[in-house]
């Protein structure tokens, strides 16, 4: 978490903020803290407060996007098309909803337009996703033209803004209908998911409810929790733009370095037109999860799409879509805080990792 | 066999058919056919056919 966000959540813990459906002065606080949160998030994106609502997590905002979309729509029909490369829960909240068609991707990540024009032009289709960038690799999707060519077939946009909110300028992306984003992708706690539904979009509660968050999501809402995510993207509206300039030039370090330094290794992506913090590759003939342990003895924590590695038994089906080399992976996210010191020791630690692990596999 | 390994075995074992002939690999790594495609790719070789746990290499160099 940002330290603003880690310090503003401490706070509010010591504040004794209540209820925010109820009179009393606790609850007071609460409400207006909560009516904070929405302003803030409102205007990252182009949207009004009262469009904004605050999940569980990223997942429960992806979910509840897709499903309530389907629910509202399914006189129209129950297709949901989406990219070959959207987060996993996107792609299972399709799959249940009804007939997932998933448009291809270029080498870089990039949608097909024309493969989703036609998608979203065949009948029975009740929405489509895309997302601002790709979480895995951080192409930029082209969000703009989808939501035209949704608007002309009349259909639905679901926009996953969240490898971009509070990453980049989201404030004139225009033509979505919902858009969902997680606190824990820009410095805010991983327990608060966002979803904002446009006025007059036709999206209905897939789950029970009650009367909090105007009947979009059941239950007391952690304001604590989501007035420290707000803060965490407050901090980005106001200072963020030259962090992600920053990061932008290490990850182009980052990628010329590794490309440099360790032969035989694929770096995945559009190496312009992505987000500034995220950065993923993967190594011929090493295996992810060693690659991993080995970088964290090293004292470098990163992530991996690999099978073999803890987190999946399968591949990365971004990488895969993308026709990008699975095994070996490692996915790089920069904090605020990353230095360009730290960039120089990873580029200096990491080949002789490689090499040891193809040495010890008797790869050439 | 862990999961770079059946890409490992091919590397190895592509130098033993002859430019132009087929290498068949028998694979059940779900990394496999993605992998494989890419490490064609990334070496110049082609995949033609991808049938999975069946996959035929041809040997262009």
């Amino acid at each position: 978490m940002l330290k603003e966000a880690r310090q503003a959540w401490l706070e509010t813990q010591q504040a004794g903020w209540g209820d925010p459906m109820r009179l009393h002065r606790p609850g007071r606080l609460a409400a207006q803290a909560l009516d904070q949160a929405r302003e803030v998030v409102a205007a990252a994106v182009g949207g009004r407060p009262d469009e904004v609502i605050f999940t569980a997590s990223g997942v429960h905002a992806s979910h509840a996007a897709v499903a309530g979309l389907a629910l509202g729509r399914r006189r129209v029909g129950s297709r949901i098309v989406t990219t070959a490369i959207d987060h996993s829960s996107v792609l299972a909240a399709a799959a249940a909803a009804g007939m997932h068609e998933a448009v291809q991707v270029d080498h870089e990540g990039h949608v097909d337009l024309n493969g989703g024009t036609t998608a979203v032009g065949t009948a029975g289709t009740a929405a489509a996703c895309i997302q601002v960038a790709n979480h895995e690799v951080g192409t930029l999707q082209p969000y703009v033209e989808a939501a035209e060519i949704c608007r002309r077939a009349d259909v639905p946009l679901v926009l996953d803004a969240t490898a971009g909110l509070g990453r980049i300028d989201l404030s004139d992306a225009a033509g979505w209908s919902l858009l969902t984003g997680w606190a824990g992708a820009f410095g805010g706690p991983a327990s608060v998911g966002i979803v904002v539904i446009k006025k007059n979009t036709r999206w209905r509660a897939p789950y029970l409810i009650d009367d909090y968050q105007g009947g979009r999501w059941p239950g007391v809402p952690d304001v604590p929790a989501i007035y420290a995510a707000a803060v965490a993207l407050d901090c980005w509206l106001q200072s963020g733009r030259t962090v992600g300039e920053r990061q932008h030039d290490l990850v182009d370090q980052l990628r010329a370095g590794i490309v440099q330094r360790v032969p035989d290794v694929d770096v995945a992506g559009d190496p312009v037109r992505r987000v500034p913090h995220l950065l993923t590759f993967s190594a011929l003939y090493v295996d992810g999860e060693t690659l991993t342990l080995e970088l964290d003895k090293a004292g470098f924590a990163v992530a991996s799409g690999s099978a073999c590695s803890a987190s999946s038994e399968h591949p990365s089906h971004v990488l895969a879509a993308m026709g990008a080399l699975t095994h070996g992976n490692v996915r790089i996210g920069l904090t605020w805080t990353t230095t360009a010191a730290e960039i120089d020791q990873f580029l200096t630690a990491l080949p002789p990792i490689v090499t040891g692990i193809r040495a010890t596999v008797g790869a050439s | 066999m862990k999961c770079p390994r059946p890409i490992i075995e091919v590397a190895r074992r592509i130098g033993e058919v002859r430019v132009g002939s087929l290498l068949e690999v028998l694979a059940d790594d779900p990394a496999a056919g993605p992998d494989l495609a890419a490490w064609c790719r990334m070496r110049g070789q082609t995949l033609v056919a991808s049938d999975p746990p069946r996959f035929i290499v041809r040997r262009e160099s």
